[in-house]
């Protein structure tokens, strides 16, 4: 059970006065994988996180990691699992090296182990220029990486991070992102963000969450499918747009298209195919046997933020938003 | 115990790197340094019967110094944590609700004790230059300590607990300030309201922690009195512990 999937959330619910966080959340994570917990704030993902890190304890429903039950058996869960909450929250008047051995020893490695453990991963965060420095005194960027060392310094088969790049900059980005995608294979991790390139860099598969209910959970290549269907085709070509318009009239693969002057003699067509078709050869063809001149032929692909806007959409006109 | 050990050293640990530690041991230093002095100086007046120990639980400085320090020391212990998020990264390790109290319980206490550590050097001072040699005991000295001992448990207790209900460490030590200051002037109710024999009278007579005081500082242990202390401490700590899990039934 517990080789199969690292994390079972089953029919998770957690109501507020008031309110309902999140609503009858079902989800499987396999061990390894990167999974990216994708919505908009106030979707219900921070409270997902704490549940699943038994900070909190859910109204109904019922979650296990590494096959122990998150409130039955919330010591062995704890073990398991490095959390970095949202805003990555530290003690800023310790070292940093005497920070992450508080924390190892919390967490109850031994004298010993958790000397060895805090020198691996000051290594692997590149901590080691300001092992000796008060985290107070660090960057953000810095300070990002000392919530992620303790998150990993009991080597925890299950890692969340609540919006781990939040604040930081497109350098420090980059080099956090690095740090996570390396963990990929010996920790499961589970990110949560509203950066929507994050997950594309990042995860393997994405939960797309709103109002506290899963909308879609899926590879990322899949999710990419499911839209690309009516993707869209960009040509500038030189010609006259009378002559454009009734071209693409005629043809009858495009269902949409719009003409937009560019630089130059050139003209900026956007073109829409219907379901399925992928225009650039037509396009090309086309151009070619008219002898116009083209400079760009792209297609856009659908990014995960489009993916992300639609199926978030869809369901704010579903409940009559 | 290895988790309990690592807690009680961060909490000690960070009176000692932040400023509000050292000031607030600087301050109990002057006030019990002002009391030795003013004390002296009536002594030098008019002479009185009584060991000078027993004179000094009378000052005003000895209760300021529970009343105003206790607050200020406990003031961090969960508000601090919770304003920070570190409450977060604690609670998701694997400590358990208990330990994390007993641990800040048990810190804050070391650290109240420590800025009463000063007042063992003027018995010594004393002796040193007066020539009773009953002017300095060494029970009722040791007694008195035992009364501060327990003034500490239940002042630290009263003040952890005020700090686990709110996020603002000024607001938690305002409340602390407010307990101490409303159980310290029950200590007088006996003295002020006439209240007959009745049960009122009893009552008010055994929280009278003034009283309480006064026998400690005459090398009397009274189980009630201990009592009295251990109790409101389990009371305030059994609060505080049901403030740390209400976050799982909240």
């Amino acid at each position: 059970m517990s080789d199969e999937w690292m994390i079972e959330v089953d029919n998770l619910t957690k109501r507020y006065a008031g309110h309902t966080a999140i609503d009858g959340l079902t989800f499987n994570v396999r061990p390894g994988e990167i999974v990216g917990f994708l919505g908009p704030n106030g979707a219900g993902k921070s409270t997902t996180m704490r549940i699943l890190s038994c900070f909190m304890a859910a109204t109904s429903g019922s979650a296990k990691v590494a096959g122990h039950d998150i409130f039955t058996q919330a010591d062995e869960v704890r073990r398991r699992i490095g959390y970095m909450p949202e805003n990555n929250p530290l003690h800023t008047d310790m070292r940093v090296r005497e920070y992450l051995k508080f924390r190892a020893r919390l967490k109850g490695l031994s004298r010993a182990r958790s000397r060895e453990r805090v020198d691996v991963v000051t290594e692997q965060c590149s901590l080691q220029d300001v092992a000796s420095k008060v985290i107070g005194t660090l960057s953000k960027g810095y300070r990002q990486r000392v919530g992620l060392a303790d998150s990993l310094v009991h080597e925890p088969d299950l890692i969340i991070l609540d919006e781990p790049t939040i604040g930081l900059d497109p350098h420090q980005i980059r080099s956090v992102r690095q740090l996570i995608k390396s963990l990929a294979g010996k920790h499961t991790v589970l990110i949560s963000t509203h950066i929507i390139p994050e997950v594309e860099m990042t995860c393997s598969r994405a939960l797309i969450i709103r109002s506290g209910r899963i909308l879609a959970s899926d590879t990322l290549d899949n999710l990419r499918k499911s839209v690309n269907e009516d993707s869209q085709v960009v040509a500038e070509i030189a010609a006259t747009e009378a002559d454009l318009k009734q071209c693409w009239e005629q043809l009858p693969e495009i269902e949409y298209f719009d003409i937009a002057p560019a630089e130059g003699e050139f003209l900026r067509c956007s073109l829409t195919g219907r379901a399925g078709a992928d225009l650039r050869q037509v396009v090309f063809d086309t151009v070619h046997s008219k002898g116009w001149k083209l400079r760009e032929l792209t297609r856009n692909r659908h990014s995960l933020e489009d993916i992300f806007v639609r199926i978030t959409r869809t369901d704010k006109e579903e409940e009559g938003f | 115990m290895q988790t309990f050990v690592t807690l009680v050293r961060r909490e000690l640990g960070a009176f000692f790197i932040s400023l509000t530690g050292y000031a607030v041991m600087a301050g109990v230093l002057f006030l019990l340094g002002l009391s030795m002095t003013l004390m002296l100086k009536s002594l030098n007046a008019t002479p009185v019967a009584v060991p000078i120990i027993e004179l000094f639980y009378e000052t005003a400085f000895f209760w300021l110094i529970v009343l105003l320090a206790a607050p200020v020391i406990t003031m961090r212990s969960f508000a601090l944590e919770r304003a920070s998020g570190t409450y977060e990264t604690l609670m998701t390790t694997p400590v358990s609700d208990l330990e994390v109290v007993l641990a800040k319980f048990t810190g804050n206490l070391i650290f109240f004790l420590i800025t009463w550590l000063p007042l063992l050097a003027y018995p010594l001072i004393m002796k040193r230059y007066t020539s009773q040699p009953d002017a300095v005991a060494a029970g009722p000295l040791s007694t008195t300590f035992l009364g501060i001992f327990l003034l500490g448990c239940l002042f630290m207790s009263m003040g952890i607990f005020a700090s686990s209900i709110t996020r603002n460490q000024i607001l938690a030590a305002m409340n602390a300030f407010a307990m101490g200051l409303c159980l310290f002037f029950l200590s007088f109710v006996s003295k002020m309201v006439p209240l007959g024999d009745g049960l009122a009278s009893k009552l008010a007579a055994h929280i009278s922690m003034f009283d309480h005081m006064g026998d400690f500082v005459r090398g009397v242990i009274d189980t009630r009195h201990v009592t009295f202390y251990v109790t409101l401490t389990v009371m305030f700590l059994y609060l505080t512990l049901k403030v740390v899990e209400s976050r799982r039934w909240k």
